[in-house]
């Protein structure tokens, strides 16, 4: 098998399965007072030190969740009730269009449920928000603004954020500005501090660590209301019985990844624009969406490193991913679905593309067991795979003629 | 062979991919969503395009170890066969969607792009037997679906594979719980998928709106009640009329006949209703060609019921149905399916469709 899906979720690493599997054998609730629960808040709040010592954070100002898609939820609602609270005119909220699900449904459900004013963010053609697209938009009522939420890096066009500045910008009007940096952590250069970012979400499955596993960065001084109720563990914003093995795991991937990832993020980046090369080569007409990956964004890259987002014109995405997956190629076409169907992507549409572009497009994406033999492997079939998507594509047309 | 396995999530087409599996076929499951508002039907759970539906073949594929996909037919589905139903009832005609799927999405949409991909084949989980390019009725009488199949042409049944017409249905929900297929004891769907309340008329009214006419007397001409729509009725319907006063012979009355221009719906007694000879036109063969000469047939003229022997004399661009015995209930627009009859299951030769009842 070919396994380009690395930005779906990548493999874990083997000292973060050693970890995990060691002390899924421990017995110990991390709020006990006992021995067993003292032996297990110690291993959590170790973890949380060496988690924040690798993003630039605080040990406080990491409040572990179960993933991307809580970290968003908890970022997005909780900073919005938090802010109107203290001042009932905040009732609008500022993202991106290029945002995950996790963040525009959570923005499109206060829209329904608390009656907010969501302003999407125009990204480029590269995907990117523009630090001037944010200052008018705040410009336009900053007196009402909650929040902004700005991804870090795209998932699925690769696109870097000038996040440092666009913090900058959100707080020259006194707002608070949460990014979801899941794809960003790991591999590019991200210092929470540094940053200048109020919150922000990682998570452990995509830099190698265990699923169901991640944090929502908050700076100390961040008012927040929480999503779940109960025993107050994380600083009174989440509660749950924490899931010491996990913990374990995600600071241990957090750790590697981060002290890895000036060489990986070159192997990356290297591997990727291999692959590009060779499928323009074989297929003249595709295209590389996102930014070409050759600028320099906040001291990193301007595109992930492992990230390669192509269209090709007059396939649909859904053939030429059966046919790869067929040659044992697992890739992706990056967007969301409904119900299993591939919808087009938000992300493409925003850029300008049109719905048959958008349709028609593949995400490859690298990651830390990746080799030149995944490479290889899609360019010895990607002109085979490419004409019989064509040719359905084109059967497909010609009969709805008829 | 290489067999793309069209599965619903019901436990037909689950069994149908599995012996294609086991026949040594390689096999892809591909659902295809046909609701342009998937969510909507969340909770449709006897329609064939609910979430839950997708992942009951999703499961079902996962079981069998074979590759599944969904794809997005719903534009598609939508024009050729939703719109195409809802444009029939104006027209004051009586269509049969299921009919029209297995023409237009799944054996040509679908079946296009499936030979374009590099298939060989489409594999339903029908009711009909093919064999050597026989398309016969199925094994299990009260389940054959060969009517809803008679519309395919030679090329697209050279494409179709129905595993499952030799095996009664309670065999099928057998093998499937032995197959450890959890959609096993999933109920049958009845409805037609896309008005999963079975409120057909309520849905062609919130479509068509209100298009007022009358209803009259066949004979008379009498004006015996008002309407809000020819889509209220088809040929033969006998419920729902609207008619307070009973007829002067004190029957039962029925549609006789529905003129969507004006909005006249005519009614009349039960005899009026039998048809001796049948008109169609646009007739597709089987088995590629028209047979020459009157030919014996058994015809249908509906997926349940409404079979009557017959001569069929094969005319310029149509066919001409003489029936043996009266039918009820014919009406412009249907489908007249066409079968030589055969102890070892009847021989779909064709179908057209029909243009005039006499």
């Amino acid at each position: 098998m070919t396994y380009l899906d690395h930005a779906a979720t990548t493999p874990m690493f083997t000292e973060v399965v050693v970890a995990i599997t060691e002390a899924l054998s421990r017995t110990g609730n991390a709020s006990s007072l006992h021995s067993a629960g003292r032996r297990s808040r110690r291993a959590v709040e170790e973890s949380r030190e060496r988690i924040a010592a690798a993003v630039g954070a605080r040990p406080s100002e990491v409040v572990l969740t179960t993933g991307g898609t809580e970290s968003d939820n908890l970022a997005v609602k909780g900073l919005y009730w938090a802010r109107r609270q203290a001042d009932a005119a905040r009732n609008r909220v500022l993202v991106s269009t290029i945002e995950h699900h996790a963040i525009l449904d959570s923005a499109q459900w206060l829209v329904e449920h608390e009656s907010v004013d969501v302003e999407l963010l125009e990204v480029d053609q590269a995907g990117r928000v523009h630090p001037e697209t944010l200052r008018a938009a705040l410009a336009r009522d900053p007196e009402r603004v909650a929040l902004v939420s700005v991804m870090w890096a795209n998932n699925e066009v690769g696109t870097v954020n000038p996040i440092r500045d666009l913090a900058a910008v959100a707080h020259e009007f006194g707002v608070p500005l949460h990014t979801d940096a899941v794809q960003a952590v790991g591999i590019l250069p991200v210092d929470f501090a540094a940053s200048g970012v109020d919150a922000l979400t990682l998570t452990g499955h995509k830099l190698g660590g265990p699923y169901g596993a991640g944090a929502l960065l908050l700076g100390r001084e961040v008012a927040l209301t929480p999503l779940l109720h109960g025993g107050g563990q994380e600083r009174d914003v989440r509660s749950g019985t924490l899931d010491t093995p996990s913990v374990i795991g995600l600071a241990t991937a957090v750790e590697l990844s981060i002290a890895d990832a000036p060489r990986r993020a070159a192997a990356l980046a290297g591997l990727r624009d291999d692959l590009v090369g060779k499928v323009l080569a074989t297929v003249p007409d595709a295209q590389l969406n996102g930014d070409p990956g050759t600028g320099v964004v906040d001291g990193g890259p301007s595109r992930l490193p492992g990230n390669v987002h192509l269209s090709f014109p007059g396939c649909e995405g859904d053939s030429l991913l059966m046919l790869l997956d067929a040659q044992g190629i697992e890739c992706s076409t990056g967007s969301a679905c409904t119900a299993g169907v591939a919808q087009p992507s938000h992300v493409l549409l925003a850029m300008g593309a049109d719905e048959a572009t958008a349709r028609g497009s593949l995400r490859f994406s690298f990651g830390h067991t990746s080799t030149s033999a995944d490479v290889d492997a899609v360019a010895a079939v990607i002109g085979q795979v490419v004409d019989r998507a064509r040719r359905a594509g084109q059967q497909a047309s010609s009969a709805g003629r008829r | 062979m290489k067999v793309l396995a069209a599965m619903s999530g019901g436990v037909d087409s689950a069994v149908a991919a599995a012996r294609a599996v086991e026949a040594g076929h390689d096999v892809v499951g591909v659902h295809l969503a046909l609701s342009e508002a998937p969510a909507a039907l969340r909770g449709g759970s006897r329609g064939c395009c609910s979430r839950e539906d997708a992942a009951d073949a999703r499961r079902a594929a996962d079981v069998l170890g074979i590759p599944f996909y969904v794809w997005d037919f719903a534009a598609r589905f939508t024009a050729d066969v939703v719109d195409d139903f809802i444009a029939a009832y104006a027209a004051g005609q009586t269509p049969n969607p299921c009919l029209r799927c297995n023409e237009k999405i799944k054996f040509s949409a679908l079946l296009d792009r499936a030979l374009g991909l590099g298939f060989d084949a489409v594999c339903t989980g029908h009711y009909a037997r093919l064999c050597t390019n026989l398309l016969r009725r199925a094994v299990d009488d009260s389940k054959d679906q060969s009517y809803v199949l008679a519309v395919l042409t030679a090329r697209q049944l050279a494409h179709a594979m129905f595993p499952i017409g030799d095996t009664p249905k309670a065999g099928i929900r057998a093998e499937a719980a032995q197959r450890g297929l959890r959609v096993a004891d999933k109920p049958d769907s009845h409805d037609i998928c896309f008005i999963p309340s079975g409120d057909t008329r309520g849905f062609l009214a919130s479509r068509l709106g209100s298009r007022p006419g009358a209803v009259v007397d066949d004979v008379t001409g009498e004006e015996l009640a008002r309407h809000d729509g020819v889509h209220g009725f088809t040929v033969g319907q006998r419920k729902g009329l609207g008619v307070a006063a009973p007829a002067a012979d004190g029957r039962a009355r029925y549609v006789l006949g529905i003129e969507p221009v004006t909005g006249t719906v005519r009614v009349g007694s039960a005899a009026a209703l039998d048809v001796s000879s049948i008109d169609a036109g646009t007739p597709v063969w089987s088995c590629g060609r028209a047979p020459g000469g009157p030919v014996p047939c058994v015809v249908q003229v509906r997926a349940h019921g409404g079979l009557a022997r017959a001569v069929v004399h094969v005319d310029g661009a149509g066919v001409r149905v003489d029936l043996a015995e009266p039918l009820r209930g014919v009406a412009p627009g249907q489908t007249v399916a066409l079968y030589r009859p055969n102890p070892d299951g009847d021989v779909v030769l064709g179908s057209a469709t029909i243009t005039a009842a006499r």
